[in-house]
């Protein structure tokens, strides 16, 4: 379909981005029902904590690293102090979430200006190599690979730990887990402080082939909404198919309609939820 | 018949503001009076059918574009590129309606983040009309009548008077009444006979015209528009002023678009970081008063009452 396989990879690295952005989104919404719109903004504060880092230490690692940790951190303060408030309600927590998002933005501006940054990458991820018919940049395939391992890791997570067990039982009754026993509270937090180091780990990767510029955490939020949307809340493979699928319609939509791109991925999108409103993999609760 | 009255002296009021004030105020009084209206069109679908909308500012943006495209690039005159502008938002408003009605809750809210980021990136991308990241600029888009501020003031608080009673009376009629208890119970509404996405959908697209005859207004208030008028912030920004002034207190929309708008003034003077501060605005009020000025005045009267 006018796709060469150089488009078709472009589409797979950004699907893999995307589901490491939206997992931790699609995680928090499904087990705290936050609708945490400051998730664009943890994905811009941690690409930018990722690139100064990496630029003065000359470490990429190292900046993932920070990335992933300041983030995590900014994300406990945040369920700590502010959510503490607004426990329970649906729409005031996201729009709280929503007013964290303007002043994060609005501090990253202060600190890193209105320019744009590209987190540089290391020596070993520079260059291309030969991948079907095309030649194809090794730092874009990494990003793949990140994805695909941060998918079978958090599965692994959800399926094979007692973490896991709890964050899946919560995601379909919380009440009734913490009926059991089980402190849901410490639960709550752990999965909100994943959710936001994936965030982090996400600008990082997004950093080095996207740029980092104060409105890429607008972008970033909507395409995780469209991928959640999609892929129905708290599924975590809900949010992979999801990515797959926005990530492939958003490549051809810059391919064949460059100036209406958002179309081609929200047409779907509506069409979708015009037929299943929880999403592909979302369930009632 | 006293309340009549009431509002007949608050209008006169509101009507002589341009003999006291100096120009500045009087642009700054029309400012408030748009996002009045834009902020009740959101009241109508938050406080009334209780879905929160975060496209409005989108909506309202669509008509602002349409009205200055129409003027500025086809060469319309003023009335049927304002007609042309609340159209196309009401359009736009009908499509979002058909997908959003069948979500509810946190979910209506994402799904209308999203929509409105369509059409932000839509504004943004598609150079060739909206002229990307520079937008568009209309020049002496006002008839001769309307130059002047004050005359444009009297134009803008007579359509803000009329759309607030278009809004109060639609959220009192029998359909209005019917939303309400969609609000309340869309099950037992459904169960009742009512065809609930249906009145959803009209709902929604009512509450998409009024915000866009608020974006047409503004159209010929600015004379500019740029992708920024259409991104989530004006969205965030409309929505917050219904809060402020209080969800399902409509009239409210008034008190919180004047609180908001005059604190961003005020605070422009001092610093830069406004979107620091409306963020701090958004935070304080969900913990502190999330029913808003206007509610939280009913409320302490209703107490009151009570212990009577």
């Amino acid at each position: 379909m006018g796709m060469n396989s150089f488009q078709l990879l472009n589409g797979l690295t950004f699907a893999a981005l995307l589901f490491i952005v939206a997992s931790g989104f699609t995680l928090i919404f499904g087990l705290l029902r936050i609708v945490n719109l400051a998730h664009g903004a943890l994905y811009l504060l941690g690409g930018y904590l990722g690139y100064s880092t990496a630029i003065a230490t000359g470490s990429f690692a190292l900046g993932v690293l920070a990335a992933m940790l300041g983030v995590a951190l900014v994300g406990l303060l945040l369920d700590q102090t502010l959510l503490r408030f607004v426990r329970g309600h649906e729409l005031r927590q996201v729009l709280l979430s929503l007013g964290v998002a303007l002043v994060l933005n609005d501090l990253a501006l202060v600190v890193w200006g209105g320019d744009s940054f590209t987190v540089p990458t290391p020596d070993l991820l520079q260059g291309a190599v030969p991948v079907l018919d095309t030649f194809y940049p090794k730092y874009r395939l990494f990003v793949l690979a990140t994805g695909v391992v941060t998918f079978i890791a958090l599965w692994l997570l959800l399926n094979r730990t007692r973490l896991g067990a709890l964050i899946r039982a919560g995601v379909d009754d919380a009440e009734m887990v913490e009926a059991s026993g089980v402190n849901i509270r410490r639960v709550f937090l752990a999965t909100f402080v994943l959710g936001s180091a994936l965030a982090g780990l996400g600008g990082v990767m997004g950093g080095a082939f996207l740029a980092l510029y104060p409105s890429a955490d607008a972008e970033i939020l909507v395409f995780s909404l469209a991928v959640v949307v999609i892929g129905g809340r708290g599924s975590l493979e809900g949010a992979a198919i999801g990515a797959v699928l926005v990530g492939l319609l958003n490549t051809m939509g810059q391919v064949w309609f460059p100036e209406l791109a958002y179309f081609v991925i929200f047409g779907p999108m509506a069409a979708l939820l015009a037929f299943r409103p929880l999403g592909l993999l979302g369930r009632a609760v | 018949m006293k309340r009549q009255l009431a509002w007949l002296l608050v209008l006169l009021a509101a009507a002589a503001l341009p003999l006291l004030l100096s120009s500045y105020h009087v642009d700054l009084a029309t400012r408030i009076l748009i996002f009045a209206v834009l902020a009740m069109s959101i009241d109508v679908l938050a406080g009334f059918v209780g879905r929160t909308s975060l496209c409005h500012g989108a909506i309202f943006g669509v008509a602002t574009y349409v009205v200055i495209w129409a003027s500025a690039k086809a060469g319309w005159a003023a009335l049927p590129a304002m007609a042309a502008g609340v159209l196309a938002a009401t359009l736009v408003a009908a499509l979002f309606g058909v997908l959003a009605v069948r979500t509810r809750g946190v979910y209506f809210l994402l799904l209308t983040v999203a929509l409105g980021m369509v059409v932000w990136g839509v504004c943004l991308r598609w150079t060739t009309v909206t002229g990307g990241e520079n937008g568009l600029r209309g020049q002496d888009m006002r008839p001769a009548l309307l130059v002047a501020r004050e005359n444009f003031y009297w134009l803008v608080l007579a359509v803000a008077a009329l759309c607030s009673w278009g809004m109060w009376r639609f959220v009192n009629s029998p359909f209005g009444l019917s939303l309400r208890g969609i609000r309340d119970s869309e099950s037992r509404m459904r169960a009742l006979g009512y065809n609930v996405p249906l009145h959803l959908f009209v709902g929604f697209a009512v509450s998409g015209f009024f915000a866009g005859v608020a974006g047409a207004m503004y159209a010929f208030f600015n004379e500019y528009v740029s992708p920024t008028s259409v991104a989530m912030a004006q969205s965030v920004a409309g929505l917050l002023m219904a809060i402020v002034g209080g969800v399902g207190t409509l009239f409210g929309s008034f008190i919180g678009a004047a609180a908001i708008i005059l604190l961003e003034n005020t605070v422009s003077w001092y610093t830069d970081r406004w979107q620091s501060v409306l963020g701090l605005v958004f935070i304080f009020t969900m913990i502190f008063a999330p029913e808003g000025i206007l509610g939280g005045l009913r409320r302490l009267a209703a107490s009151k009452g009570r212990t009577r």
